[in-house]
């Protein structure tokens, strides 16, 4: 094979997640706005921007989680590994296995932290005997930075965690069924510094074997946590870059204004 | 540039701008003090000179404690951060100006008591081209105006070229009449003293592209000859 092929223009090769002219409308209003995005793979991209800009919407398209929301519409392409995930043979359910997501609130079901961790493998039929399962559990609660805090009480409830330990069970959970991207929509808004530093930290291991995608409020966070920043505003993707030209050096005066905190 | 939310960040910046004024004007004003002490021979003044650097020393440790406490508790980003990294730089720069001028100003005393030697006028022609340099840099970085940043930094060649001359001169005035060795020896360290001075000021214009553009600025900048004596 020859090593002069023109690579393309864009580094659409290393895109796990791409989208093109993708737009929603909550009934009549036009809350995204021909977003074009790439999201590469095993790195976090961090979507920025003020409240009500379309960042959490652009989340919600990647797992269909906006299909929920009546007079929700969706339009434009939007693709996982080439994959159009609006496509009417997509099986929904195997897709929010490929596309995790981790919420705002940690949400544990009220069950115990180990059934917690074991739901999503049940259901995919991921095990094929209690072992694999118990490995399948271990093993992600190992990968969340949680294991050595909760081995000997697995059967106890998961609510019974405090907050940062109950968000590092929904990422265990998330990981059980071995997804491709994460989507977290401002995953340590509840939890305190230290709380947060555990899950940032986390983040960054989880970059290895996954794509994450992450909103966030703090701006410091995403700094902090990201490779690629994009800012949105009323609705559109107004810049996207590497974290470190955002936030040294950002193109686009409307970027520029909010990052500093010169905004409206 | 439009307002922060948060007013207080703003003066804050606004104190920062403020403090190089006026660690650069200080500055203009020491080497301007240096040049008329060797000129007029005025070593009280010469005097008054070495002992007001220390104002400027102040100034630049004030910037430090700042920029460190804003960049510890305003976590800036983007043009603040660039503002707040480049008043730290700038300071340095100008830190070292004060400190050049007060050695012109410390060896213009030495040079009163020697015989009056001609090339002092060279020195001072040099010195001219260097203040017009300095203080334009500083214009630009009051008024964050990058295109006289440029031409600044170009014109550093001129100092160059001018100091060259002036290190010929000197050594054939002293190849002629040895007994000026030592007045001349002194004139030619200031001159040297002069032309870092012009060094500093194509700095702060680096600095100032980076603040405002927020890319280094490109390009060599003109060197100066081999025949600098160093």
């Amino acid at each position: 094979m020859s090593l002069a092929l023109s690579l393309p223009e864009t580094d659409s090769r290393l895109a796990k997640v791409t989208a093109r002219d993708v737009n929603v409308h909550y009934a009549e209003k036009h809350a995204l706005k021909h977003v074009d995005l790439d999201i590469r793979s095993n790195e976090v991209t961090a979507l920025i921007g003020p409240s009500g800009c379309g960042k959490s919407t652009f989340l919600r398209c990647v797992n269909r989680m906006n299909d929920m929301i009546e007079n929700c519409r969706v339009t434009g392409l939007l693709t996982l590994d080439g994959d159009d995930v609006y496509d009417r043979k997509i099986d929904v359910v195997q897709l929010r296995a490929r596309v995790g997501m981790v919420f705002q609130k940690p949400n544990p079901f009220p069950k115990s932290i180990y059934d917690n961790v074991a739901y999503g493998p049940r259901i995919h039929g991921m095990a094929r005997d209690q072992g694999e399962l118990d490995e399948i559990v271990m093993t992600s609660l190992e990968r969340a930075g949680l294991l050595a805090e909760v081995k000997d009480r697995l059967l106890e409830a998961g609510t019974g965690l405090s907050g940062g330990q109950q968000q590092r069970l929904c990422i265990a959970r998330a990981i059980a069924v071995a997804p491709e991207v994460i989507l977290m929509d401002e995953p340590c808004s509840a939890l305190d510094p230290i709380a947060t530093a555990k899950v940032e930290e986390l983040i960054d291991e989880l970059r290895e074997n996954f794509t994450i995608v992450i909103v966030t409020h703090s701006m410091q966070q995403a700094a902090r946590v990201s490779q690629r920043t994009a800012f949105f505003h009323l609705g559109e993707l107004v810049e996207v870059g590497d974290t470190e030209q955002i936030f040294t050096n950002p193109q686009h005066p409307l970027t520029q204004g909010y990052i500093t905190g010169r905004f409206g | 540039m439009s307002e922060h939310t948060v007013k207080s960040y703003d003066e804050e910046l606004a104190h920062l701008t403020n403090i190089i004024a006026r660690m650069g004007g200080m500055a203009e004003a020491q080497l301007a003090a240096a040049l008329q002490a060797l000129s007029r021979r005025d070593s009280d003044l010469a005097a008054r000179v070495v002992a007001g650097d220390a104002r400027i020393d102040e100034l630049e440790q004030e910037i430090q404690q700042f920029t460190v406490r804003m960049l510890a508790l305003r976590q800036p980003v983007a043009s603040d951060l660039r503002h707040i990294v480049a008043a730290l730089k700038i300071s340095s720069e100008l830190e070292r100006v004060g400190d050049y001028a007060a050695n012109v100003a410390k060896r213009s005393m030495v040079l009163n008591h020697l015989p009056a030697v001609k090339p002092v006028t060279a020195v001072i022609h040099l010195a001219k081209l260097v203040q017009e340099i300095l203080k334009d840099v500083l214009d630009a970085y009051i008024e964050r105006d990058v295109e006289k940043a440029v031409r600044v930094w170009n014109r550093d060649e001129e100092v160059d070229d001018m100091y060259t001359g002036l290190f010929r001169e000197l050594i054939t005035y002293m190849m002629e009449d040895p007994r000026t060795i030592t007045a001349c020896t002194h004139l030619m360290f200031m001159a040297k003293n002069i032309e870092r001075i012009g060094d500093h000021a194509t700095n702060v214009a680096e600095i100032l592209h980076f603040l405002v553009v927020g890319t280094p600025l490109k390009g060599n900048r003109p060197k100066s000859s081999e025949l600098d004596g160093e």
